[in-house]
């Protein structure tokens, strides 16, 4: 019986053999896999053993998002707490126990539970590991500024809009507020989007959990004759004094369409001889209507992808947090095959047409203009710290590459001085600082109800700081609305002098 | 043992009280009032331990005379559970017997009793059976009957698997025909599949196995309405396959793992007895559960290596026997939970939580030492 039996023993030991290799691919091959699904309990908890990082403001002190550690039968588990409230809410995210993470919160995970880092520090993790100690996370020190932020807050209270201003030099973000905002300590409890639906705000389409600053598309009215302009002095087929006549509209498609449909100017003006310059300086649209028309659609088009149009703005939120500007149809972006023939070009030029923009693709055309044609890369992580508190990575401010000749902007950068100190944009002024911005006034479809902007940059010989304020559903003009708030922003940043 | 079986084994006994020692410490670390049950059932499961090494201490062999009281006896203990009263249903599966607060799984038992019935049979008829005539071919459908009818009372696929295949294993060393073990596979491959159409328990561990994730909702039999199957019926096996993943190489470390939610509520159902390996899985990570694996590796290859010494027919048969039922199980619990097999509610040999299952296996450890203490004792 003994050849059976030896047979028998190799059939037993076959199947143990089998057991090995499948935990093996449990263990080894699947792990990640399973670790990633949405209902894996385990994970769910065990990530909260992780004692994540911080997330700090720019002075690297003011704490946005801290532990609570909680105490259950097998673990202490690390849950967030967020010190400022809705400081920075749309920015820092969450990261709960019953929901998904938003923000950075998502976005950098990886930092924060010190799964990501140089290689010493995830080496540290892995001994702690071994140890049996607490894993502890990376902190973020971000570029949020919170003092302005919270005066961009407090600016916003009560309105719809969102204020973004960085620096145009780096990319460095200072502001990024969104309203109507929550406080992110409320995204733990179970009924939290029933608490977010009772908050309250200036609009229709409140939505606080949106982040308007990356995510709110707006008609950009005439803030976008910026890239009309600077498309038309960079092509050479303009000057600055490259001379129009204004009846008091521009005729399309054998129409007239009427200045009056600006609201930045009071009624239907008629400036009669004007130069480029000066029809920048009081945004005369059917200067840029006829501007439009000579360079085409395609053109203008062209020069809004060179200022990242068209791209989903890089930026280390998540990405689905983030939208690209540009021309919408349905709801996505309308990429036409041959602009010339399907977008009208005159509307295009002052800013109506499909033509959508977010607030950050705003202050990254400012941006550029301030900082001689470059693009730069926006960024809100400026340093991520091991859990000694030791940098172990530095953002490197980076561009995206050039938008127009520097020429081109310093042209632009005139226009917009000039439309600050006589034009649509007096409001803007700060005394003793030379402010280059641009208004927008947008059209909903709504009487007298406009999306307001404001887009500037100071001081314009050495610009600090670019912003951009956009209000929803407002009755007066970008000049009237939203320049005061960008002053405010800018004029508090300038007076604490240079760093 | 010095004492009853001097010349034993000397490896078996050690790695059962390894086995045994892992399963305390995890219970323990999954719940500290199990762990105090469970050392209670491993000092009695020693207790007749010992009881058998004594009482069969002259010739185990005597056993042979009562093969029959012992095949009536696994029977009888087999249809236990389905007596009205002290029966219980666990999980759809009616494999336990409540007499008062005493609740144990006869079928642990039954299986000892049908190796040493199996045993004894096969020696007597093993020349008659190799011969393979037709007539011959009874006894083995009335087993094959009786497996079926233990799969439909027991709404349990593990434990027929167990038992048919411990039974096509003796038939096989007793009688060299592979003709029987495939014979033999194949009903049951064909009552298995009848089995699969009648009744809905096995038809959901089928299906289980094969889809136990699902993108969109299904009908969910607890709840009546529609849900993820990993969130309904393959909740338990999704959870646990999720452990031994968190376990990944190195393991969280004993007492590091996660098993209840941030809420405090068990993430997985049956956690310290069927689901103990992956539990051990999880905190041991691959180094600690594929090291016990080789222990359960080495416990069969001795195991057959007495039954190689082994000098006569019976003991041969029952030495094997008893090792293929080990390793039989322990592949049908394990290899259920990593999913190589559907899921099957039985304990893991000696580390899951559970009376029957230890005292059983001890008994089963006593049989294979008698077996290699008298093969030793003879060679010398």
């Amino acid at each position: 019986m003994n050849k059976q039996i030896s047979r028998l023993a190799v059939v037993a030991m076959v199947l143990i053999s089998a057991l090995i290799l499948a935990t093996t691919y449990w263990q080894a091959w699947a792990a990640g896999g399973l670790a990633d699904r949405q209902d894996n309990a385990i994970q769910q908890v065990a990530q909260f053993t992780i004692k994540r990082g911080l997330i700090y403001a720019s002075d690297g002190k003011t704490v946005l998002a801290a532990n609570k550690p909680t105490k259950t039968a097998d673990h202490i588990l690390f849950f967030r707490r967020y010190p400022k409230g809705p400081l920075a809410t749309h920015v820092v995210g969450y990261s709960t126990r019953y929901r998904n993470r938003a923000g950075l919160e998502r976005s950098e995970n990886d930092y924060l539970t010190g799964a990501n880092g140089n290689l010493g520090a995830v080496f540290s993790t892995e001994i702690d590991k071994l140890k049996g100690q607490t894993v502890k996370g990376n902190s973020l020190v971000l570029t949020i500024d919170a003092n302005l932020q919270a005066l961009a807050n407090r600016a916003l209270a009560g309105k719809c809009g969102s204020v973004v201003a960085i620096e145009p030099t780096t990319g460095r973000v200072l502001v990024m507020a969104s309203s109507p905002t929550y406080n992110p300590n409320i995204a733990e409890k179970p009924n939290f989007l029933q608490l977010v639906e009772r908050i309250k705000g200036g609009c229709d389409y409140l939505a606080p959990l949106l982040n308007r600053a990356t995510n709110g598309l707006f008609t950009p009215g005439s803030t976008f004759k910026i890239v009309t302009v600077s498309a038309a002095l960079d092509t050479g087929k303009y000057t600055p004094d490259s001379n129009f006549q204004d009846p008091g509209y521009c005729t399309e498609y054998n129409k007239p369409v009427y200045n009056s449909g600006n609201p930045d100017q009071n009624g239907p003006e008629q400036f009669g001889s004007l130069s480029l310059f000066t029809g920048f300086q009081h945004s005369v649209n059917s200067v840029f209507c006829n501007v439009g028309k000579e360079l085409g659609a395609a053109t203008v088009l062209d020069y809004a992808k060179r200022f990242g149009y068209y791209s989903v703005p890089p930026l280390e939120t998540p990405l689905n947090e983030r939208s690209p500007s540009g021309l919408y149809q349905n709801h996505l972006l309308f990429r036409p095959k041959d602009p010339n023939a399907k977008v009208d070009p005159g509307r295009l030029a002052f800013g109506q047409e499909r033509m959508l923009v977010t607030p950050l693709q705003s202050v990254m055309v400012t941006a550029a203009i301030a900082n001689g044609g470059l693009v730069p890369k926006p960024y809100v992580v400026a340093r991520v710290l091991d859990p000694h508190g030791k940098t172990i990575r530095t953002t490197k401010a980076d561009d995206l590459g050039r938008a127009v000749k520097r020429s081109t902007a310093d042209e632009v950068t005139q226009m917009m001085i000039a439309a600050v100190t006589g034009g649509t944009g007096t409001a803007a002024q700060i005394p003793g600082i030379q402010v280059a911005g641009k208004t927008g006034t947008a059209e909903t479809g709504v009487n007298h109800v406009n999306t307001t902007w404001f887009t500037s940059f100071a001081p314009a010989d050495a610009p600090r700081i670019a912003i951009t304020v956009v209000l929803e559903q407002q009755h007066g003009f970008g000049g009237t609305t939203a320049a005061p708030i960008a002053r405010q922003i800018m004029q508090a940043y300038l007076s604490r002098g240079s760093k | 043992m010095r004492y009853t079986v001097p010349n034993a084994d000397p490896y078996l006994l050690p790695m059962a009280g390894l086995l045994a020692a892992i399963g305390v410490t995890e219970i323990y670390r999954l719940g500290p009032d199990d762990a105090f049950k469970q050392g209670l059932w491993i000092v009695i499961a020693l207790v007749l331990f010992v009881v058998t090494l004594v009482a069969l201490r002259h010739d185990y062999r005597v056993l042979e005379s009562y093969k029959y009281l012992f095949g009536i006896g696994a029977i009888l203990l087999l249809l236990l559970p389905a007596v009205p009263g002290i029966g219980t249903t666990v999980n759809g599966a009616r494999l336990w017997v409540h007499v008062g607060a005493f609740r144990f799984q006869p079928g642990e038992l039954a299986k000892i009793f049908l190796i040493v019935f199996l045993a004894g049979y096969l020696r007597e008829k093993r020349e008659m059976l190799a011969q393979f005539r037709p007539k011959d071919v009874g006894p083995l459908l009335v087993i094959w009957g009786g497996a079926m009818l233990v799969l439909v009372e027991t709404n349990d696929l593990g434990s027929a698997l167990l038992f048919f295949g411990i039974f096509l294993a003796m038939l096989y060393v007793a009688t060299d025909r592979l003709l029987y073990v495939g014979a033999g596979a194949v009903l049951f491959v064909v009552g298995a599949a009848g089995v699969y159409q009648v009744v809905g328990h096995v038809r959901d561990r089928i299906t289980i196995w094969l889809h136990p994730w699902t993108d969109k909702p299904v009908y969910c039999a607890l709840t009546g309405g529609k849900a993820l199957r990993q969130d309904c019926q393959s909740y338990q096996l999704v959870k646990s396959l999720y452990s031994i993943a968190h376990g990944n190489f190195g393991g969280t470390g004993l007492g590091k793992g996660t098993f209840v939610n941030a809420a405090g509520q068990s993430i997985i159902p049956y956690v310290n007895t069927d689901f103990i390996y992956s539990a051990l899985a999880q905190e041991l990570g691959l180094v600690g559960a594929a090291g016990l694996l080789l222990v359960y590796m080495l416990f069969v290859a001795r195991g057959f290596r007495i039954a190689l010494m082994a000098t006569d027919g019976f003991s041969k048969l029952l030495a094997a026997g008893l090792t293929f039922g080990f390793a039989l199980q322990t592949f049908i619990i394990v290899g259920g939970i990593v999913r190589l097999i559907p899921l099957t509610g039985i304990t893991l040999p000696f580390v899951s939580y559970g009376g029957s299952s230890v005292v059983a296996n001890f008994v089963l450890l006593a049989g294979l030492l008698l077996v290699s203490n008298r093969a030793n004792t003879e060679r010398l």
